[in-house]
């Protein structure tokens, strides 16, 4: 008799059943076709007997994984040296333009991968191209937004006056900083060396655009041999290798931070320098810092402007055209790729806004069963690019799914790419919404479902549009898994930058840089304007 | 002897401090006394060299240490919050100061081992600090900052957010260990009756 009121009571203001597995279909169709079936289809091909011990007998693959391995070390250790002082400098002392130089450091992690080397093209002397130190100089300054923000983040809440107490105890700064502040910061420095690791081990772009054919990174090698020699079972194998040491290291790092982890109360908030000492190296590593980032994009640009030593327009004239003189084409039309780019940047964002949006309201709604949709649509960002795109590309090859000509593919993976991102940007905003809301949206007389729709739908909208912006930046860069979908005549902005920086001769170079100029600008523009609209959403609902 | 001379502290364009002077003599304990926010915690600040003052000097012993940096004054502290390392045990924070001088490990275990007994906290060396109830942490605290022998020990509201009964309790160990260790001690309080209980004398900012 009770247990049946009980049931009556809950199911009073419950949600429709149909509701879950509704938004849940369209999500879970997306990450079955576009990824699971890819991702086994890669595996079916790594398990073929014979493939393993020919993919990796083959000359140079221990060249290329020790490569990998040592700059991504290299490059870690580095960025973590490098972003050091400027994460304090952020997180420790208020300043003009302080908000603003916190923008200059974060700008380069959100542009694509191939600006970033056509920067460090235009910036790096001829004898430093196609070397090591090349490829990891540009990973310090693609990734010290990672230490500035996470290690900054931690930095900031840690008690100003536990230091005070360090040295009344006659510690001298060294010290200070040996046995308290390092200790202390162990789980951002973990995480931040971590997620560093990540993206310069799986590093693409940059590595393939500044390593050149004497450092390929694992990726650029994948892609060198399903692309370039039709090695597609030797570049499976090499793949999944990938998978694995990256979830070895994602499992080994998430153990370390649980250890390290240590609880303190209390906050530091930022001051104005006041000591001699702070007042003369504050705005120091302040303002080195401020021209370390924006040093390479000013490059970069001017770099478009200059022709054999003058300074010269001819190269943003002619990026309307193939040609580079009359009768000479070389087959990449940089304009029509900046068309191309924006179209297909606009379907990947509807795409991944419609099935991430879908998938956030899945999540939160259906509480316990959501989880698994939470880590199943959370594996492509543990995936690499490279690795989605020779999936797919294997997978969709034989009738009736040859979609390999289809205008959608190169959109459905960017979207692929894209969409964790819009779920984690949604996740926290709907997960905040006390339930109280519903309810008093069902005291106003909502239906459970009107009242969902009026709460939870809506609050959704303002960072749907960040989200929005964030999907486009990504599918604007996106250079990985476009390299494997690509089709000649149909170029992105990514993949007609590294064409024309691959060409030797001025005018096609200096093309290359106008065009990452460009697409620079316009990643830029569109993380800016978005991440302008969805902050004012959420001053609003405050 | 501590000699604050002619303090002054500015804020903005707030003066905290105003030409403020004070002196503590050998083994006195002081009480600085005052309601909040008349600039009591900055001028303990400025004495432990955690500050700098926009005027004015600080004198120990004789000599101007106005410049000198906060670990080469040998001047300790007992913060309001305690401001214990979360990341070490007991033992480690109490033998914090000493390490920092390379003192050997025995002689380093020995001394924290009398403080925790002279604190009353015997046997708690090799506990984790965040499980310490509010009365231990503060006991912690002061055994962390008598434990390297500083010439002064400044003492910024350390009996605060306490219930009355411990509070009391408290007040009355801690003059007794400041006679005991024969300390030279200026305490920042807003408590009268904690002012006369501990100090020798008052001062009232």
């Amino acid at each position: 008799m009770a247990g049946s009121v009980e049931r009556d009571r809950a199911a009073l203001n419950r949600l429709p059943r149909w509701l879950v597995p509704a938004l849940a279909v369209l999500p879970a169709i997306g990450l079955a076709v576009f990824y699971l079936w890819p991702l086994l289809t890669l595996l079916q091909r790594v398990v073929q007997p014979g493939s393993i011990g020919h993919a990796l007998s083959a000359p140079g693959v221990a060249r290329v994984l020790w490569f990998t391995l040592w700059q991504a070390l290299a490059s870690t250790a580095l960025t973590l040296a490098v972003g050091f002082a400027p994460a304090y400098v952020l997180a420790r002392y208020r300043f003009p333009g302080r908000r603003a130089l916190l923008a200059a450091v974060t700008v380069p992690f959100m542009l694509p991968t191939v600006v970033v080397g056509a920067a460090f093209l235009a910036l790096l002397p001829q004898s430093w191209h196609g070397t090591a130190r090349a490829v990891i100089v540009a990973h310090v300054f693609f990734n010290v937004a990672v230490v500035v923000r996470l290690v900054g983040a931690m930095w900031a809440v840690l008690p100003t006056d536990l230091t005070a107490a360090a040295r009344t105890l006659g510690a001298s700064p060294a010290q200070v900083l040996r046995h308290v502040v390092l200790p202390l910061l162990r789980p951002a420095l973990w995480a931040a060396a971590t997620v560093v690791f990540l993206f310069t081990f799986t590093s693409f772009g940059a590595a393939r655009l500044l390593g050149g054919a004497a450092n390929p990174t694992l990726e650029v090698e994948i892609a060198r041999r399903a692309t370039q020699l039709g090695d597609v079972d030797g570049a499976a194998v090499l793949s999944v290798l990938q998978l694995l040491v990256l979830a070895v290291v994602v499992w080994w790092s998430a153990r370390w931070q649980r250890r390290a982890a240590v609880q303190f109360a209390g906050v530091g908030a930022p001051r104005r320098s006041r000591s001699r000492a702070e007042r003369r190296w504050v705005p120091t590593v302040a303002a080195a810092t401020a021209v370390a980032m924006l040093t390479p994009l000013a490059v970069l640009i001017s770099r478009s402007l200059r022709l054999g030593g003058r300074w010269s327009l001819a190269a943003w004239r002619t990026l309307g055209s193939a040609e580079v003189r009359p009768g000479i084409s070389l087959g990449v039309d940089p304009l029509a790729s900046l068309v191309t780019s924006f179209r297909l940047a606009a379907v990947a964002t509807v795409l991944s806004v419609a099935i991430g949006g879908l998938a956030a309201l899945a999540i939160v709604s259906a509480h316990r069963h959501g989880r698994l949709l939470d880590v199943g649509l959370m594996l492509p960002l543990g995936t690499s690019a490279v690795t989605i795109g020779l999936g797919m590309l294997i997978t969709f090859d034989t009738a009736p799914f040859d979609w390999r000509a289809a205008w959608w593919l190169i959109p459905a993976g960017h979207a692929l790419v894209a969409t964790p991102f819009v779920v984690r940007a949604l996740l926290p905003v709907l997960r905040s919404i006390p339930a109280d809301q519903r309810a008093a949206a069902a005291t106003l007389g909502a239906s459970p479902l009107r009242a969902w729709l009026a709460v939870d739908v809506r609050r959704v909208m303002r960072p749907l549009v960040a989200a929005a912006g964030l999907a486009a930046a990504i599918s604007l860069g996106e250079f990985g898994a476009t390299t494997f979908l690509t089709r000649s005549g149909r170029e992105t902005m990514p993949i007609a930058i590294a064409r024309l920086l691959g060409r030797t001769g001025q005018v096609p170079r200096a093309q290359g840089f106008a065009l990452a100029s460009i697409l620079l600008v316009a990643t830029a523009a569109v993380v800016m304007v978005a991440s302008v609209l969805g902050e004012r959403g959420g001053a609003s609902d405050a | 002897m501590l000699e604050a001379r002619d303090i002054t502290v500015r804020f903005g364009d707030r003066r905290v401090l105003d030409s403020t002077s004070l002196h503590v003599g050998d083994g006195e304990v002081v009480a600085l006394l005052g309601p909040s926010g008349v600039g009591k915690s900055t001028l303990l600040r400025v004495i432990a060299g955690l500050l700098t003052a926009d005027g004015g000097s600080v004198w120990l012993d004789g000599t101007d240490i106005t410049v000198l940096p906060a670990h080469r004054r040998s001047i300790g502290m007992v913060f309001q919050d305690e401001q214990l390392f979360p990341h070490l045990s007991v033992g480690a924070n109490v033998g914090f100061g000493l390490r920092m001088q390379r003192v050997a490990h025995g002689v380093v275990a020995a001394r924290v081992a009398e403080l925790l007994e002279l604190v009353g906290l015997p046997g708690f060396a090799g506990r984790q600090v965040t499980k310490l109830s509010g009365g231990e942490a503060k006991r912690v605290a002061l055994a962390r900052s008598l434990a390297p022998r500083p010439k002064v020990l400044l003492l910024d509201e350390p009996l605060t957010g306490l219930d009355r009964e411990l509070h009391d309790r408290l007040a009355t160990d801690l003059a007794a260990l400041l006679r005991a260790t024969d300390t030279t001690a200026l305490l920042v309080t807003h408590d009268h009756e904690e002012a006369a209980k501990i100090a020798d004398r008052v001062v009232t900012l």
